[in-house]
């Protein structure tokens, strides 16, 4: 009973709040200034490295 | 040594197996520890005569592992049609009930059946097309080899152990009665095992990638499967009655398992059957159509979103029951505000092709992915709707539910999954191209039509029936009695049936084509790729 009231207060209070301000905050990072150019990269991650995996050594991302 | 060690385990296991159908109590325990028996036997056979051979010691890290993948689109494309046939027996079935034949009375009638059809079609085809792409794509997507040497091959048999041993289970009576999570403890057990060996491949591989940032598919099959994993685990929490029988009884009970059951249920339809798929979607659309996703910020907040709502959504299966009033809301409010992130997924893949319209006219696979992608659209529209309460008091327990599923199903993880195979095999096997686009295109014809024969039929046949039951006279008596629902829907269950003949004739066509494929197609020009890079 004791545990029940208290993860039920809990969860509509700390713990909406969390998620809620987690959520706002990530919508919020993600269209921060300058994250269209960061994102570019990720974005062609799929067509990188079709055949084979990065060599060792070489750098990664950057490389064509 | 590490021989001597398997040698040991599998001889342990074969003996316990036998051991334990010496002292089974039930036909279903009895058959599925002989089964263990056997595989455990015939490993131990094969292990013993490779034991002491010389192992050349060959470098893979340059390669990438792709036979575990190629046994995996093998096995998505069979047990789809061993999925699909047993579907459309059974639509069969309710259509014409002499199909439950005398003769195999308590085997092959429909109760026997249907879990095996949606365990066939969601955990066998759907799983293993998880599985096998998840492979593929987290190799490509991170740059490095998958982690853990032969065990992506023990996911991959240890799935299949699991698929048996569920399907032979459910013929002979062994069921927990949890709708999609049929299976009985020990299966449950050994999923829970194989389970954590795919996440650990998977992990693994993430965390060696060469790529700093994580592609956004691999964020979807991650969340699949850690959710996965924890649905499974709460949602089978259950004791043995005996460990030599099938039987088991639940932890909770009442409302608590039921709520815990559609919170496993319906999370199994987020997490497994939509942010698994989404993960082929973020990969598979975009190399199709040669282009960048259209928003990779979308992408994100797609991602995000979808978890963070899916979850809450379960309550909706238990509208007007015990549970009480402000859980069925909560989850009727969060089903409805889950159209927001679905529909933001759908736009960001149809969006893709943007600039790239005309691919929808030559190009067939793209066209199953987009169609993959509008049926997504149109069944998670569908869903929401079907979730409010007043909606669900008409539409709850009749043939509309079905035909939603079916939707979803047939239209989204299918298409999906045959746009994937069609694009995994000419690579995977090395092949210029597929056997023929014209046969593709059968396939997306017959699918297309098909679905919509279910799904319009499903609609007529679900409203009719919902309208029928409510239906009261003057002096406020019902005037239907359940038997004349059940003979208004004849011709829906006949049209059903005849689009479920539709699509399963597509899904061997495919299987026709990707076997000529690998046969008849040419093999791509050898390209030297043990060359090292400047």
């Amino acid at each position: 009973m004791e545990t029940y009231t208290f993860l039920r207060a809990f969860a509509d209070s700390w713990m909406l709040l969390f998620l809620f301000t987690f959520f706002v905050g990530m919508v919020i990072w993600v269209f921060r200034p300058g994250s269209t150019k960061t994102y570019e990269d990720p974005s062609g991650i799929p067509f990188r490295h079709e055949d084979k995996p990065a060599q060792r050594g070489v750098a990664d991302a950057k490389e064509a | 040594m590490t021989n001597y060690l398997k040698l040991i385990v599998l001889g342990v296991i074969t003996l316990l197996a036998l051991i334990a159908a010496n002292y089974a109590r039930d036909l279903a325990y009895l058959v599925n520890a002989l089964t263990v028996a056997l595989a455990a036997a015939g490993l131990f056979i094969w292990t013993l005569r490779k034991t002491g051979e010389p192992v050349p010691a060959v470098d893979l890290s340059g390669q990438y592992m792709d036979g575990v993948v190629r046994a995996g689109v093998v096995a998505t494309a069979l047990w789809g049609v061993v999925g699909f046939l047993v579907g459309t027996f059974i639509a069969f079935q309710l259509a014409f009930p002499t199909l439950n034949f005398e003769w195999a009375q308590g085997y092959l009638n429909f109760g026997r059946l249907r879990p095996l059809h949606t365990s066939a079609v969601i955990f066998a085809f759907g799983g293993n097309a998880l599985i096998a792409t998840s492979f593929y794509v987290v190799q490509r997507t991170s740059a490095a080899r998958l982690w853990g040497g032969n065990l992506a091959w023990f996911v991959f048999w240890g799935y299949q152990m699991v698929i048996v041993l569920a399907a032979t289970g459910y013929l002979l009576g062994a069921t927990q009665s949890k709708e999609y999570a049929e299976p009985e403890w020990y299966v449950d057990w050994w999923l829970t095992i194989v389970w954590v060996a795919y996440l650990a491949v998977f992990l693994g591989t993430i965390v060696r990638r060469k790529e700093r940032h994580i592609y956004v598919a691999n964020w979807f099959y991650l969340s699949f499967i850690l959710t996965i994993a924890m649905l499974h685990i709460v949602n089978n929490l259950s004791i043995p009655v005996s460990i030599f029988g099938s039987k088991s009884v639940q932890v909770f009970s009442g409302v608590q398992d039921a709520m815990t059951q559609w919170w496993y249920g319906h999370n199994a339809v987020g997490f497994f059957l939509t942010a698994g798929f989404l993960g082929m979607m973020y990969y598979f659309v975009p190399k199709q159509a040669e282009r960048p996703i259209y928003s990779y910020k979308l992408s994100i907040v797609h991602f995000w979103a979808l978890i963070f709502i899916y979850i809450w959504a379960g309550p909706h299966h238990l509208h007007y029951t015990a549970l009480p009033d402000w859980a069925s809301t909560l989850g009727m409010v969060f089903s409805i505000v889950l159209w927001m992130p679905s529909w933001g997924g759908m736009i960001n893949g149809l969006m893709t092709l943007s600039g790239a319209w005309d691919k929808l006219r030559t190009d067939p696979i793209i066209r199953m992915m987009v169609i993959s992608v509008g049926f997504y659209g149109m069944s998670t529209f569908e869903g929401p709707m079907m979730s409010i309460r007043a909606v669900n008091s008409l539409s709850h327990y009749t043939d509309w539910t079905i035909g939603h599923v079916h939707s979803g199903a047939l239209g989204w993880n299918g298409m999906i999954t045959f746009g994937a195979l069609y694009f995994l095999v000419p690579r995977l096997w090395n092949r210029e191209r597929l056997y023929s686009l014209s046969l593709v295109s059968w396939h997306f014809w017959l699918a297309t039509i098909g679905i919509i024969l279910y799904a319009a039929s499903m609609w007529v046949t679900g409203i009719m029936e919902g309208l029928m039951w409510r239906e009261v006279d003057a002096n406020g008596f019902l005037v239907n009695a359940f038997a004349d629902t059940v003979a208004a829907k004849f011709p829906m269950y006949v049209v059903r049936g005849l689009g479920g003949v539709l699509f399963i004739t597509g899904a061997i066509i495919m299987c026709y084509n990707l076997f000529m494929t690998v046969k008849r197609s040419p093999a791509v020009e050898a390209t030297n790729s043990v060359v090292p890079a400047e």
